[in-house]
């Protein structure tokens, strides 16, 4: 197997469609989905990842329905996108290789099997299939500040062994400080490096994911994930424009038209947004407790139905060691702090 | 007036899953397990000798040597060995209740359609996750008309072994069809999420059903409460974490309302460690059944 070309130093995949559906609360349209394409691929976007944030076959009770079968989001991207390849997320567990399957039929070229940092022995079935599909492929290992270097390397090995052509240091929770982002960024290059790429995927809960993926651009990561205007889970993702402007001063080629990407943030992505994610006292709060990104507006709600206060409910999260995809406890959360409240 | 002689039964598959119900079958008033049966020689093998049951690694051509036959074996093998095996059990005259994802039989769960499958000569069941969610779809559908049920099972990692792990769809798809068929949800989702944190954590289950405009919330309450006791007969870790959380109709849920449904099984610590209750579960199932068809097979000889 091999990975695929990387044309420029660093290849930038743009998840506002994706990540951004969090904080949209998955209500994204087929307008809004053509429109951002169109943008992102005139900018130069080479990989625009459209799907429910919880990946495919995530509408649902637990995290939300989508306005928009993902589907037809999907197939409008492929319309759009001249140059870009389409990625989808899929979580295993959520999504299933039938939802993959009727997603390469809708147009994605790309699949990320995302898993939490020690289970990745369950995606070998989902990679095995989209390698048959004739897929892309990349790994996301997801709250990659969960579990040391040396440990997240080993389950990047079960993922390239099982097809993987790019496993992600996925910092969910936007809880990784620099130095724990370079070592997990170089404990993987140092395992997979020789055959396979190696990603990193930001959020800003603590202000660090543009900061971190300027190192991982230093030491060899060369697939990075951003978000027009941050749109993402938690306080959103590294911004897609930051991103293309930090690394044109840097002198990393990526492609991008910085300008172009401007224009798209602020034309095209800004008048839909529900909320400009920003760094608040709950976002915040997720990365320094090291909670879920996409945990912020069920918590939120749990906290407006319960009445018990938002932050409360998320470092309970992060105290039970909450993992991605475990959304229904935070009512369970918020109905036992009620009832402590109660019992005073 | 003497006790009825106890139904012979044999557990195929040694591990720790047969080794659990064995366990659990060693206090049934109606089973006497007599045989306990691997293909290699294990320490699940050596157990089951330690407690005097007359164990074997001579796979199932041994067991159907045996005189007298048991009438019950419960399987906790593999897909593929159940397979190999379902045939020659039936031929021999032998009930067969299959832990492993084969599903040759009707899916049962002991406590919402087991009477109907009495002289089924196989039966499945299902999965974990169905095990604890799918009495609660039925005690909810049985009050209310259910357009959808979803269910979350939120299981510590120990507890997940190979088999579930490197086919992780087949937990949701069978899953999601028995919430349809034997739950009675017209339709059905399901979600099985891997928690490695430690120490490990209890099993939690979520289910969230859909309720027309109009429910009898009181209703459809006091038959969650009941069925939860029901499921208690067998799995006395079986527990409501709160009270059923009943949401109004709501556009973003295409004018339903919900109820919301959380719970937890703790095992009962009999060979599996008190976290794993997804194992728990399946085992505690699994020797229900075979109380109920011992049961049958009992009164039908009277």
């Amino acid at each position: 197997m091999s990975r695929p070309e990387i044309r420029h130093d660093v290849r930038i995949t743009d998840t506002t469609l994706r990540d951004g559906s969090h904080a949209q609360a998955h209500q994204f349209t087929v307008e809004q989905v053509r429109d951002t394409v169109r943008a992102l691929d005139r900018a130069g976007v080479e990989v625009i990842e459209v799907t429910h944030g919880d990946g495919l076959g995530g509408s649902s009770f637990n995290y939300g329905f989508s306005h928009t079968n993902e589907l037809e989001l999907i197939a409008a991207a492929r319309e759009e996108a001249k140059q870009a390849r389409i990625a989808v997320l899929l979580v295993p567990g959520i999504g299933t290789v039938d939802d993959l399957r009727r997603a390469r039929d809708a147009g994605a070229d790309v699949v990320r099997v995302a898993t939490h940092c020690t289970e990745a022995d369950v995606s070998p079935q989902h990679f095995g299939v989209a390698r048959d599909l004739g897929m892309e492929t990349v790994g996301f290992l997801m709250m990659a500040h969960r579990t040391s270097p040396e440990d997240l390397a080993k389950q990047a090995r079960i993922m390239v062994d099982a097809g993987c052509q790019c496993p992600y240091v996925t910092d969910s929770a936007g809880a990784l400080l620099m130095h724990d982002a370079r070592a997990r960024f170089e404990a993987l290059i140092a395992e997979v490096g020789d055959e396979a790429w190696v990603g990193y995927h930001g959020h800003q809960n603590l202000s660090l994911g543009v900061a971190n993926s300027v190192i991982a651009a230093e030491v060899g990561v060369k697939e990075i994930d951003g978000s027009l205007c941050a749109l993402g889970a938690g306080s959103g993702n590294s911004p897609t424009e930051v991103l293309a402007a930090v690394f044109d001063r840097m002198g990393i080629e990526t492609g991008l038209d910085v300008t172009a990407l401007l224009d798209a943030a602020e034309d095209v992505v800004r008048p839909y947004l529900h909320r400009w994610p920003k760094m608040d006292r709950n976002a915040i709060t997720q990365g320094w407790a090291g909670v879920y990104s996409s945990f912020l507006l069920h918590a939120e709600h749990a906290g407006e139905r319960y009445k018990v206060p938002v932050p409360d409910i998320l470092r309970r999260c992060g105290e039970l060691g909450l993992v991605g995809g475990q959304e229904d406890m935070i009512i369970d959360i918020a109905l036992d702090l009620a009832r402590e409240r109660e019992q005073g | 007036m003497t006790a009825p002689a106890k139904v012979p039964a044999a557990i195929v598959g040694p591990g720790n899953i047969g080794t659990d119900l064995l366990a659990k079958l060693a206090r049934s008033a109606r089973i006497e397990v007599t045989a306990m049966v691997g293909v290699v020689e294990s320490e699940g093998l050596d157990r089951a000798r330690a407690m005097g049951v007359p164990a074997s690694a001579e796979g199932v051509d041994w067991l159907l040597r045996q005189d007298p036959l048991p009438r019950i074996v419960f399987e906790a093998t593999s897909a593929k060995a159940h397979q190999a095996n379902a045939p020659r059990y039936a031929e021999a005259g032998i009930r067969a209740i299959d832990l492993t994802p084969a599903h040759l039989g009707p899916m049962v769960c002991p406590a919402v359609n087991m009477p109907h499958h009495l002289d089924a000569p196989n039966v499945n069941m299902i999965t974990c996750g169905g095990q604890a969610t799918i009495p609660i779809v039925a005690a909810v559908s049985r009050d209310a008309p259910v357009a959808y049920a979803e269910i979350v099972a939120s299981a510590a990692s120990r507890s997940a072994g190979p088999g579930t792990r490197a086919n992780i769809d087949e937990f949701t798809q069978t899953t999601a069809r028995a919430v349809e068929e034997v739950g009675g949800a017209e339709r059905g989702k399901a979600i099985i999420i891997l928690n490695p944190v430690e120490p490990p954590m209890i099993m939690r289950d979520t289910v969230f059903c859909s309720l027309p405009e109009g429910a009898d919330t009181d209703a459809v309450g006091a038959s969650i409460h009941a069925m939860v006791e029901r499921v208690q007969q067998y799995v006395p870790g079986y527990t409501l974490r709160a009270e059923p959380q009943f949401d109004p109709p709501s556009e973003k849920w295409g004018g339903c309302g919900r109820v919301a449904v959380f719970l937890e099984v703790k095992g009962n610590g009999d060979f599996l460690p008190e976290y794993a209750g997804n194992l728990d579960i399946m085992t505690a199932a699994a020797a229900q059944v075979g109380e109920l068809v011992a049961a049958e097979m009992t009164e039908v000889a009277a």
